[in-house]
């Protein structure tokens, strides 16, 4: 039970201290690291508790995926200039009153939800879903998930689609002059429109249309 | 005392596979190396020790003794961490692969979702030692991996999905012991040939190595580094492709199950039958490195976005409905 307590204090104060150098750390894509070691030792404190899913499921879509995105995007920005707008002009910049703003509310809104839960005893006993405790929690979250709220999942579904379109058709821009590889169109050349046969008149040359 | 006890029989245990792990690596080295040489009509390393078996070894020792440069406008930290994180990587994923029905150092749940989470992380080293190595080439070559590397992790997850439909595990050794009757490379060959193509990209192994295409990015990520830096790089790397080969023998392939229950076959250890499956798929690795030319960066995206991932979206859904009008659902 120590040796539990001993791994569990290691891994918050990674947590923690990772999330503080987010940011505090100066250099963007330092700040990425720190969020990934951060969300690696988040996915320890789930696999600790018995979330063994969902501590996998958060390594495999925030740091395989989700960071990876992040690294790309705050690699290719010019990190220099980056730095001197966010810290050295303290006075030009609006960022440090929204970000406080919105600490301050999500602070807010965390002791809301702790404080039910410690101070509201029958809170447990008030949730919706019988918890199963002989499944692993693999299966009861797709028993719960994909079988009792199959519906408001594929609802969720059509909102990230829906989303999706919207940033494709955002981005999306239509490029002239490029010159695209069409395999069937390679396949089906033959010899007949491949090549073709002159006589070349001498001193003449020949007109190629293109 | 006793949890002392328990903490040094782990290490040992771990030892115990790790020390093979890397032996085995070298070796692959050299296989790999014998292959592409028989392939192309030469003898390939045949000088040092028997048939050149020591020739990895040899060049470790070489690595060993050259100097480490540091390039002066490198971010140093992170360019020393990349190839360690890129061996680590490597490594700990063999904690979970089951050699035998005893015989495996942590018979988690997830198994499965750990191998795939650990294999996603791999890029990280690639993506840190071209970052940090504040060059071009390098920079290019990582930047090409990580979009290579994401793109194909979502076609070896679909890849997964289907065979845990038929599973009902995310067990490791569950999904071995379900295929006692039936290797998934029978009902699922498409699936295999697409999760064999997908470990190639992944592993960056031609015809998918554009992150270090000699030919436009001197070596890619590598290019900054020396001596015994680039060695771990590159055991790492070799370690990957064997962590892949095992990943295929064990959702394909049947694992540590013999091909057939008969006597000559049955007495064969069962890690031996794992190992040779192991072999088997990656002299299948070398050989293509030796026989397909190299692909062009949008062809390799178009594949994997444009085929491979609606192809095996289709074959879940094809999978999941022949299994429920059939009634083979797992856990009915």
């Amino acid at each position: 039970m120590i040796a539990h307590a001993i791994v569990f204090y290691i891994f918050s104060l990674i947590a923690i201290i990772s999330a503080i150098m987010v940011t505090v750390s100066k250099n963007t894509v330092n700040s990425v690291f720190f969020l990934i070691l951060d969300f690696i030792s988040i996915s320890c404190l789930f696999i600790m508790i018995g979330a063994e899913f969902l501590g996998m499921i958060m390594l495999i879509v925030y740091v395989g995926a989700v960071a990876v995105l992040f690294l790309f995007v705050v690699m290719m920005l010019n990190v220099a200039q980056q730095k001197n707008e966010w810290f050295n002009s303290s006075g030009r910049s609006s960022h440090i009153p929204v970000g406080l703003l919105v600490s301050i509310i999500i602070f807010f809104e965390l002791i809301i939800v702790i404080g039910g839960w410690k101070y509201k005893p029958d809170l447990l006993d008030s949730i919706a879903i019988e918890i199963n405790t002989d499944l692993t929690n693999t299966q009861s979250l797709g028993s719960v998930i994909y079988t009792d709220y199959v519906h408001l999942f594929q609802l969720s579904g059509m909102v990230l689609l829906v989303a999706m379109i919207g940033a494709i058709v955002l981005t999306f821009r239509q490029r002239s002059g490029v010159k695209r590889q069409s395999y069937f169109k390679q396949i089906s050349r033959d010899r007949k429109d491949g090549i073709e046969l002159v006589d070349v008149e001498n001193n003449k040359g020949v007109k190629i249309d293109a | 005392m006793a949890e002392l006890f328990i903490f040094f029989e782990q290490i040992y245990r771990i030892l115990f596979l790790l020390i093979p792990v890397l032996v085995s690596v070298a070796m692959i080295v050299w296989l790999d190396r014998r292959v592409w040489a028989f392939v192309q009509k030469r003898r390939g390393p045949n000088v040092v020790g028997p048939f050149g078996l020591f020739q990895t070894l040899a060049d470790a020792l070489k690595y060993i003794f050259k100097e480490i440069i540091i390039p002066a406008s490198s971010n140093k930290v992170i360019f020393i961490l990349a190839p360690i994180v890129t061996m680590t990587l490597a490594l700990i994923a063999w904690a979970v692969i089951p050699f035998s029905e005893t015989f495996v150092l942590a018979d988690i749940n997830v198994g499965i979702l750990y191998l795939f989470a650990v294999s996603s992380l791999g890029v990280y080293g690639i993506i840190m030692g071209g970052w940090a190595s504040n060059s071009k080439y390098p920079f290019l070559g990582a930047i090409r991996s990580a979009a290579q590397m994401v793109s194909y992790e979502v076609s070896i997850g679909v890849i997964i999905i289907n065979v845990l439909l038929c599973v009902g595990s995310l067990n490791l050794s569950d999904i071995v012991l379900a295929q006692k009757d039936l290797w998934f490379v029978i009902p699922l060959f498409p699936m295999f040939i697409i999760f064999f193509i997908s470990a190639l990209a992944e592993t960056n192994r031609p015809p998918f190595d554009l992150p270090e295409a000699e030919a436009e990015l001197v070596a890619g990520y590598q290019t900054e580094y020396s001596g015994m830096m680039y060695a771990m790089f590159w055991l790492g790397e070799y370690a990957n492709i064997l962590l892949m080969c095992a990943m295929g023998s064990i959702l394909f392939l049947g694992g540590w199950l013999s091909p057939i229950d008969l006597f000559p076959f049955n007495v064969i250890p069962a890690p031996i039958w794992l190992i040779l499956k192991i072999l088997f798929l990656f002299i299948l690795f070398a050989l293509i490195k030796a026989i397909v030319p190299r692909y062009r960066y949008d062809q390799l995206m178009k594949l994997g976005w444009k085929i491979f991932l609606p192809f095996s979206l289709i074959y879940v859904v094809l999978t999941a409905s022949f299994l429920m009008y059939f009634d083979l659902l797992p856990g009915n």
